[in-house]
């Protein structure tokens, strides 16, 4: 018997002829994620008056299966943030638990140890709602601080060749309470804007936002029931068009309250009656 | 023959349980010169006296700028402080290009005091030879914190270091209740004042041996956000006002009557 253990389990080499150890040798580049594999579609959101919303659908898909269908893609930072994640969701799953850590060590440096009082809410209620008041000392990582910190991760990641594949939307407020909102993609291209879109709504959610709130000064105008209304009518059109996406989706309202997140909602009043009118696709013969 | 076994590295307890050489780095910090620094609700001064070598040499810089919100006094090895400062102006820039904000206070002087902590525990090393006095103003308003060459770091209220900086610190205890609520020139002379306490006898402040640095913050009327006073270092002519305005009272103040022993360490 051959006593050593680099040759234990192997085929033995007087019947199968000498065993290629070269395929044990880690030689030649490291890939890392050159493609997203598991991915999530658009994350929509405005600026209203006094805060920001968010939305994004509860999907995600590999390639063109729809996969899972209940993945959280908005996810809240100190109870004052709300970070949205299209593209990978493997690397949004990084991304949240290293937000955790983050959290966390935010929490320690600026622990006032004030008491939380939190106000448990009620299992009974029917709609996954939360609301949560701002648990957020002052001082502790804001919507605009956490934007300048993911836009430097995710550019360093591109420069290692190794991009995290995301676009990312934060909403929040700013260091003097004002809404804000901005984008940062895999690259770390990094963008602030009354509306914005990331993947296909860019295209599609994009043009609807801006007939709202085209500049600053119009978005300070909408009101919060505005603000939701088109956001849901963005969802809406996403789901007819978009065929990465779902009707059940996420939407969260920041304000200098805190975040009202709800992960259940359901797109209301959909009409088909515009795909009667659509040829020219699939298996018609017209 | 009473040669001390014991001190010749920081990682060898003497058998009192004591590390001789983080004990002789706190002796440097009593070398130095007196610095002085108090924190109020809305301001954080430091005020610092100033040496020179002989009569003809310059004055030796007490207060450093470490960024806009940040600044340091030092008491002891000058050297050292440079290379601590350094690291602090590093560290501040390096949280603002990441978070885009002014680092914390409390963050930075914990950084410094674990690297010095590091020193007085690795065999080659050497603790630092200097103690700060670190004050700025972060989103949580106005900070001071005291640093030692044993890595101890501690927020303060108000505090002195440095040669007979016992007096200045005494002045302070005693007048502990009024500075949250000083306003910003009232907090300089509070300084000044104790400065003056660790003196010693035919001593004066001067234009050319004080220095005054400060560091404040603001809510702004409009949104509610804070505005910074950026943390300004004031010598020469800038501290004329505030000595002359501290020189009038207390004439012949600060009983010599304690100061018994001749301590040279004024040069």
């Amino acid at each position: 018997m051959d006593h050593r253990p680099q040759a234990w389990g192997r085929p033995r080499d007087d019947v199968y002829g000498a065993y290629d150890g070269s395929y044990f040798q880690n030689s030649g580049p490291k890939f890392a994620t050159q493609s997203p594999v598991v991915t999530g579609t658009s994350v929509i959101a405005i600026k209203f008056k006094d805060g920001v919303v968010i939305a994004a659908d509860n999907l995600a898909s590999y390639g063109s299966l729809a996969r899972f269908t209940n993945v959280k893609r908005l996810r809240v930072f100190l109870d004052t943030t709300v970070v949205g994640f299209g593209g990978d969701v493997s690397d949004m799953q990084y991304l949240d638990r290293h937000l955790n850590e983050l959290a966390i060590d935010e929490s320690y440096e600026n622990d006032t140890t004030e008491t939380a009082a939190a106000t448990t809410t009620s299992s009974s209620d029917p709609s996954s709602t939360s609301t949560q008041t701002p648990n957020n000392p002052a001082g502790s990582l804001n919507a605009a601080n956490l934007h300048k910190y993911l836009q430097k991760l995710l550019y360093r990641r591109r420069n290692d060749f190794d991009p995290l594949w995301n676009h990312i939307l934060v909403a929040g407020l700013d260091a003097s309470s004002k809404p804000f909102l901005a984008s940062v993609d895999l690259r770390g291209t990094a963008f602030t804007s009354p509306s914005l879109a990331t993947g296909f709504g860019a295209a599609l959610a994009q043009p609807i936002m801006r007939r709202y709130a085209a500049t600053e000064e119009d978005a300070a105008k909408l009101t919060r029931e505005q603000a939701v209304d088109i956001i849901k009518e963005c969802m809406k059109v996403l789901f007819y068009r978009d065929a990465r996406s779902l009707d059940k989706y996420s939407i969260a309202v920041v304000t200098k309250d805190g975040v009202e997140l709800k992960e259940e909602e359901q797109l209301e009043k959909q009409s088909w009656a515009f795909a009667e009118r659509i040829h020219g696709y699939g298996t018609q013969t017209v | 023959m009473f040669r001390n076994n014991y001190d010749n590295d920081s990682v060898t307890f003497s058998p009192q349980g004591r590390i001789f050489q983080v004990e002789y780095a706190a002796e440097a910090v009593k070398q130095g010169s007196v610095v002085v620094g108090i924190a109020s609700k809305t301001h954080a001064v430091l005020v610092a006296f100033k040496r020179n070598a002989e009569e003809l040499s310059s004055y030796q810089k007490k207060l450093f700028a470490i960024d806009e919100h940040v600044g340091i006094a030092i008491a002891g090895l000058t050297s050292d402080a440079r290379v601590l400062s350094n690291f602090m102006k590093q560290q501040c820039l390096g949280h603002r290009l990441t978070y885009g904000r002014n680092m914390p206070v409390r963050g930075l002087v914990d950084m410094i005091g674990s690297k010095a902590q590091i020193n007085t525990q690795h065999y080659g090393k050497r603790p630092y030879g200097v103690g700060l006095l670190v004050a700025g103003v972060d989103e949580q308003g106005p900070h001071l914190f005291e640093f030692q060459p044993s890595g101890m770091t501690e927020e303060m209220v108000a505090f002195a270091i440095g040669a007979r900086s016992q007096m200045a610190r005494t002045y302070l205890e005693k007048n502990l209740d009024a500075f949250a609520d000083c306003g910003r020139e009232e907090l300089v002379r509070h300084g000044l004042k104790a400065l003056k306490e660790s003196l010693v006898q035919d001593r004066e402040l001067t234009i050319e041996n004080t220095s005054v640095g400060i560091a404040g913050v603001s809510k702004s009327k409009e949104d509610g956000s804070s505005v910074v006073e950026p943390f300004k270092v004031f010598d020469g002519q800038e501290v004329n006002a505030w000595i002359e305005s501290v020189a009038d009272d207390k004439e012949g103040g600060g009983d010599a009557a304690g100061e018994g022993e001749g301590m040279d360490v004024d040069a």
